[in-house]
Order: structure tokens, then sequence, then C-alpha cells
């Protein structure tokens, strides 16, 4: 298949993390430490991501501060000629490190808070970290690096959506995500306590349109919507393997973070096999690539090419088939399900977290 | 008189795979054209907008007012973006 070529390497560089967020997209079967990648085969990943046509690495985890050799990592993505995103949490980094990583070309800081105040950020994340965080917003802009603040919504601060965006100015942020969380690894196990109502849903959508018309230029705002009261499906990675290859702590390279999930996909490894090889020739990157795999109603839909199918993983764990419509569409058989079950947990008294930790 | 400038982590990228520039910012990527790469590469922090227009209008031997249009049209929507300050 004649692949289009990707623009983002999502480099999940770590498992590790102090947090504990019980939203995490990570899977629930977390990589050890003594499986991740060395610092040499990530350098030959970003050169093979370059080469292929990437423009941009999202440095992820876990934590990517956990790994002693992140200088080394983005220097190296760096010299491919990769724009390098930090995402992280904070914890592991201090104002020395910081420049360290500026003066290794880092161009992007995106930094998650977990609430717009330190006793619920901390009882969300399993972590009082909530004042290094601020800290490191302070170095960050101090530092002259882009920053972004990250805002996961779910019900216990989905009422703070002001609140956060006003956070972000005050920290000097040039963008805000305000991302509700999508449901996948722990956040899936932990949906019944983290689904908001469709009501509170509805207000961050208002929050949002007003802040963006009152800071146009000032503060970037990107928005992402839960897929379980949509109406439409969203072009999941911008469809599979059309746009970004996520490559894993332990090598393998899988069309997005959550695919591990689909059971009849196998990933090939970045330490048996190229980027290239993979991304165009591999089983798993053209199971859903195009609309050739695609059934009723997805085939021949006018949306094909807009939405790609929406989320394969969402049909697997909702609809049983990862080949069929994302229940996210109105036009799917499992899209009245996906509301009942929104609607149901959202309205319950919420159960505790399980919060992401490796297990034995 | 306006000079504008970058944000942080707002540069100019040659894409080689696809033979074009780009402007890259977090979490983004804005593929350009041959004129806006050419307003764009002379944004260095220092030069105003009149200078930019009046070293182009020299360089393609065009009207400086209408390069001075151009490049305050096309440095308004940057800005919108949330790319460049000016």
């Amino acid at each position: 298949m004649n692949a289009p070529a990707p623009t983002g390497l999502l480099a999940e560089l770590t498992h590790r993390c102090p947090l504990a967020c019980p939203y995490c997209s990570n899977p629930l079967d977390l990589i050890a430490a003594a499986r991740e990648l060395d610092t040499e085969s990530w350098a030959r990943v970003f050169r093979e991501a370059a080469d292929l046509g990437v423009l941009q690495t999202h440095l992820s985890g876990g934590e990517p501060a956990s790994r002693r050799d992140l200088e080394a990592l983005v220097a190296s993505a760096r010299d491919a000629g990769l724009y390098t995103n930090l995402i992280t949490s904070g914890i592991g980094l201090t104002r020395d490190r910081l420049a360290r990583l500026r003066n290794a070309g880092l161009d992007h800081v995106q930094l998650s808070l977990q609430d717009v105040d330190a006793a619920s950020s901390d009882t969300i994340g399993g972590y009082a970290g909530f004042q290094r965080k601020r800290d490191v917003a302070a170095w960050t802009v101090e530092l002259g690096l882009a920053f972004t603040l990250n805002a996961p919504l779910h019900r216990a601060n989905v009422h703070n959506a002001a609140r956060f965006i006003e956070l972000a100015l005050e920290l000097g942020a040039g963008r805000i995500e305000i991302a509700h969380v999508q449901y996948y690894g722990w956040a899936l196990a932990n949906r019944a306590a983290l689904m908001p109502t469709r009501e509170q849903l509805d207000a961050t959508v208002d929050v949002v349109a007003d802040a963006r018309t009152r800071l146009a230029g000032q503060l970037v705002i990107d928005f992402v919507l839960p897929d379980y009261y949509a109406d439409a499906p969203k072009p999941c990675m911008g469809g599979w393997g059309r746009e970004v290859i996520v490559v894993t702590p332990d090598g393998r390279a899988m069309p997005c973070h959550a695919a591990a999930n689909i059971p009849s996909l196998t990933f090939e490894n970045v330490r048996d096999a190229s980027l290239a090889r993979i991304w165009n020739d591999s089983a798993a990157f053209n199971a859903y690539r195009g609309t050739a795999w695609m059934k009723e109603p997805c085939r021949g839909c006018p949306q094909a090419e807009i939405d790609w199918g929406g989320c394969r993983c969402q049909a697997l764990a909702l609809a049983g088939d990862p080949a069929a419509a994302d229940p996210a569409c109105s036009l799917s058989s499992a899209h009245g399900r996906m509301g009942e079950l929104a609607l149901a947990e959202a309205t319950t008294a919420p159960p505790p977290y399980r919060y992401r930790r490796f297990e034995k | 008189m306006t000079i504008p400038r970058f944000k942080p982590g707002v540069r100019l990228h040659r894409d080689r795979v696809r033979d074009r520039w780009v402007l890259l910012a977090p979490e983004r990527v804005v593929g350009l054209d041959d004129i806006a790469y050419a307003i764009l590469e002379k944004v260095d922090g220092s030069a105003s907008l009149d200078e930019i227009a009046t070293s182009l209008a020299a360089e393609y031997d065009a009207d400086a007012g209408e390069i001075a249009t151009d490049a305050s049209v096309l440095l308004a929507d940057l800005a919108a973006r949330g790319y460049v300050a000016a």
C-alpha cells in the first residue's frame, strides 16, 4: 500500500512515573525499566523518523524526566532535525535540568496539572507535586521555552475549566490543552469514576468558546471533547497509519498508543526492523489504513476520508469488533449503548480510583 | 514601528521529505508557500515590517507598498493564531 509520510512520532520513553493519575492513557500492563530502549536506539529511531518525513516528536511516557538520559535524547532528536515537545508532569525537572534541556535544543514544554489547587491536584495525581509543577512552569517561562498547560478534564475537576484558563494566563502559558479524558488504558478501568455528565461537558464547551474569542492571539486553546457524548467520531490519530507513529518504551511501533488493546494485531519492534519498513509494510500499520477495511456504515460513507472510521480501540471495546464503526458515530449500532453507559456512570456515586501503578 | 518576532517555540524548518518550508510551533505544522517563506525568513526580531518590505522589494524588484500589505496580512494572521508577536 502507498502509505502517506507521517508527521509525528510519539516517543514513549518510559512507563516509569511518580504520579499515578487514574486517567493515564498507558496500558494496564506497564513496561518495566529493564525493557526500555537505550539512548542509542532512540537516537536511531529519531533519525529514521526524520528520514521518513516526521517533523515533530512528542517525548512522552510515563514521565520522560524519569529517563536519566533525557538531555541526550532531546539532543539526538534535534540533531535528527525534529521539533521536540516534552510532555511532562514536571516531576523530575529542576531549573538546572530545564536549562540543560533547552541548551540541548528542546523546543516546547507541555506540563500537566491535575487541578487548579494543590489539594485536589495531588489527590487526583496520587502524588504531592502541585507546588513543584508551579515552579516548573515559572522556570520554563523564565528560560524562554514555549510553554503549554495541559488540563485533563473529568468528573472531579470538570467544573474548573475556566479556572484552568485563568491559571494558564497567570503562569505565562502560550497555549492550553483542555482535554476531556479519553477512555483507553487506565482511564477505561476508571471510567465510572471519571465520566462527567452531559451538562458538565456542555458548560466546558461554552467556557472554551468564550475564552477563544476573548484571548485570540494571546492564548492558543486546544480542546478535546469526550467521545461518549459525541455524535460523530474523531479522526483518531489523524487516521490509522496516516500521520503518527507511536514507539513504546520497549520499542514496539504502533499506529496509536492504545493499539495494543487489539489482540488480533502484532507489532513489530524497532530493534528488529527499520521504522520505514514497519510504517510502510507491516501488517499492523496496514490493518486499518485507508478505507478498504471498512464495513457498513463506514464503507461508502461521505465522511470515510474525513474521520477515517474513528477509533478502532473504542470500536473493539464497545462494539466488539475493531473493524466496526466507532460507537461515537450516530450511525453505529453501539452508539445508543455508549450514551446510556456514560449517563448511567455519570449519575452514580463514583467508585474510588484505581491508581495507575506497576502491578505485580 | 512594528517589529515582528516569532513567539517562543516557533521556528522555520526545511521539510526535506516534502520539499517545502514549514513553520513549526507547539503541536503545529504550518506549510508555507514561497511568498510566506520569503517574508518569514526576514523575521529576526530586529527588522521592522517596513524594513522587511523594503528589502524584499529590492530583492524581487517589486513594489514595496504591495509587499508591505502582503506581509502585514500574513503576520496579522499568524499573530491571531499565536505564532507571531508584533
